[in-house]
């Protein structure tokens, strides 16, 4: 396994006494999707916050890329190769479709008509085509998350942070989304999701890391993940586990 | 239509009034309707594409204006030359300003309140300090050359005038077709996703404002030319913050003719509330307080938003 691209080191981060992210640490492999799960209120979003620089950690070390990046602000980290959606889309909304994504391709080109032309081609990758002159705002929640993920994308990220993407999306949307992540990661994007659809991440994920009330509980592959005692009891409250294991052995 | 023929077509339009009318009230209600476009101009790029609505671009008009004034008045320094500093020190003082409320976070209104606080306490200063004049003001001495940037008749004030107000419209669309500009709207738009996209809010705004304010005080610098007469009231008053905002509010914020279009039409509704009242004084401010309530409530992207609502409407109807 190669060296990581991006190396958590035992961050810290409290709001006033609660400790949202207690002691994080993990890796993120180059050019592998990794997924970040847990239980509503575990830090996972608070925990993308400290990665992207939104929020400075109290404690601990974020590595990128071989450099320390702890506490840069957003628009370097993004200048360094981090891209991120927000879990509540945050489209320019008085912009195009095209000028929206325009803004991430700016980041390598000064002159406008390349920006509009490059975003051009990443509509075309999270099929937004069709709605590349329509203002932001006529977009459904589908369309609204493909655009999220295309702004990221067109900074050309090195690592990409998905905050739910597939959240609010109906069963075949999410079917049409998830080929989407898998061949955007397919041209050496390494990705790293916050997700809840399990479904997707079962099929997308290749390292799944469990974080609950601030901790990583558990890690492993997407089948490990889920069957494990910590994770369940996690997610379903203390004693599931072995009440389901109890029910198993009764039918 | 192409945008740079269509901003030559109406400077040239412009151009011609002078040749049609000598009547000194003509060119004299034109020329301050484009010294407000130019004020406003200023205003439009911070407030209009940025979001950053400023209440006090009088601190640069005021400042633009009394550096030009004081340098002519005290040190014998070319009028033309004074043009220069003057528009110097009111960017100067758009940066000053912009450096010290962006980076200490401030938003939405609060910006708009330390803004109108820097402008009040300027316009306080300058009315007890011996150098602008305290309570006398500043009375630029009457030498009508060109060199000394006066003219015998309004129609050369007119034309340069609009010849300020033409290149700012250039500036504003190349900055429009720029990264810059693109940057400016998605702060507008959204700051959080625009940092998170490579955008360094703070320098952009930063910019946005120095520009800004230089394009404010180029307006101020040349009222004090054509009235050669300043007080703290006139150059620093809340008068011009007022009339810089409303004309690209009027006339849709974050447009390039926004600001033109709206100083013609809130200085005619002015002209025409004095003929009406007689004059009564204030009663023109009462006028652009209702005319900002409802452009605000009915046309919120002002004229030129009108404008675009009405003309794709017939295009969209041939559409099923």
């Amino acid at each position: 396994m190669s060296e990581a691209l991006l190396r958590i080191d035992n961050i810290v981060k409290r709001f006033g006494g609660l400790r949202a992210v207690d002691q994080v640490s993990f890796d993120v492999v180059p050019e592998r999707i990794t997924a970040l799960i847990g239980p509503n209120g575990a830090g996972k979003t608070t925990l993308f916050s400290l990665v992207a620089g939104f929020l400075p950690p109290d404690h601990g070390r974020i590595v990128f890329d071989g450099a320390d990046v702890t506490g840069e602000p957003p628009h370097r980290l993004a200048h360094r190769g981090i891209g991120r959606t927000f879990q509540i889309v945050q489209p320019f909304a008085g912009l195009t479709v095209r000028e929206n994504i325009a803004v991430g391709s700016h980041l390598a080109r000064s002159r406008r008509t390349d920006a509009l032309a490059a975003a051009g081609d990443v509509a075309h990758a999270v099929g937004l085509s069709a709605q590349l002159d329509q203002p932001a705002v006529t977009l459904t929640v589908a369309g609204r998350k493909r655009l999220e993920l295309a702004r990221a994308l067109a900074i050309e990220p090195k690592l990409l942070l998905l905050d739910e993407v597939l959240a609010g999306l109906n069963p075949s949307e999410i079917r049409d989304m998830v080929p989407v992540i898998r061949a955007i990661a397919g041209r050496g994007v390494t990705i790293l999701m916050i997700e809840h659809v399990m479904q997707a991440v079962m099929s997308l994920a290749a390292q799944v890391f469990v974080l609950a009330e601030g901790r990583i509980i558990a890690q492993g592959a997407p089948h490990e993940v889920a069957a494990d005692r910590r994770v369940i009891e996690a997610y379903l409250g203390h004693g599931a586990a072995s009440r389901m294991a109890a029910g198993a052995a009764h039918d | 239509m192409k945008v740079y023929p269509s901003i030559a077509l109406v400077v040239a339009v412009l151009a011609i009034v002078p040749f049609v009318t000598a009547s000194n009230a003509v060119l004299n209600f034109l020329v301050m309707a484009l010294l407000i476009a130019l004020a406003g101009q200023g205003w439009n790029l911070l407030g209009g594409y940025g979001g950053q609505y400023s209440f006090g671009h009088a601190a640069f008009f005021g400042t633009g204006a009394y550096v030009t004034a004081i340098l002519q008045v005290r040190y014998g320094i070319n009028a033309w030359l004074g043009l220069f500093i003057g528009v110097a020190a009111g960017a100067l003082v758009g940066a000053v300003i912009g450096a010290l409320s962006f980076r200490s976070g401030l938003k939405g209104s609060y910006f708009s309140l330390v803004t109108l606080a820097f402008a009040e306490v300027l316009r306080i200063v300058a009315s007890v300090t011996p150098i602008t004049g305290a309570g006398v003001g500043t009375l630029i001495k009457l030498d009508l050359r060109p060199e000394a940037f006066q003219f015998q008749s309004r129609a050369p004030f007119y034309w340069i005038a609009l010849g300020f107000v033409g290149l700012s419209l250039v500036l504003m669309r190349a900055i429009e077709q720029s990264r810059f500009g693109a940057y400016l709207v998605a702060i507008r738009e959204n700051e959080d996703a625009a940092e998170a996209l490579g955008v360094d809010a703070f320098k952009v705004k930063l910019a946005a404002m120095t520009v800004s304010a230089a394009i404010t005080a180029t307006a101020g610098c040349f009222y004090a030319q054509y009235f050669l007469f300043l007080d703290a009231a006139i150059a620093y008053g809340p008068w011009i913050s007022v009339d810089a905002l409303l004309a690209p509010i009027v006339g849709g914020a974050g447009t390039l003719f926004g600001p033109l279009a709206g100083a013609l039409v809130i200085k005619t509704l002015g002209e025409a509330t004095k003929l009406m009242t007689g004059g009564a004084p204030g009663l023109d401010l009462v006028i652009y307080g209702l005319v900002l309530i409802a452009v605000v409530g009915l046309a919120p992207r002002g004229i030129a938003g009108l404008a675009a609502r009405l003309i794709p409407r017939r295009r969209t109807g041939a559409q099923p």
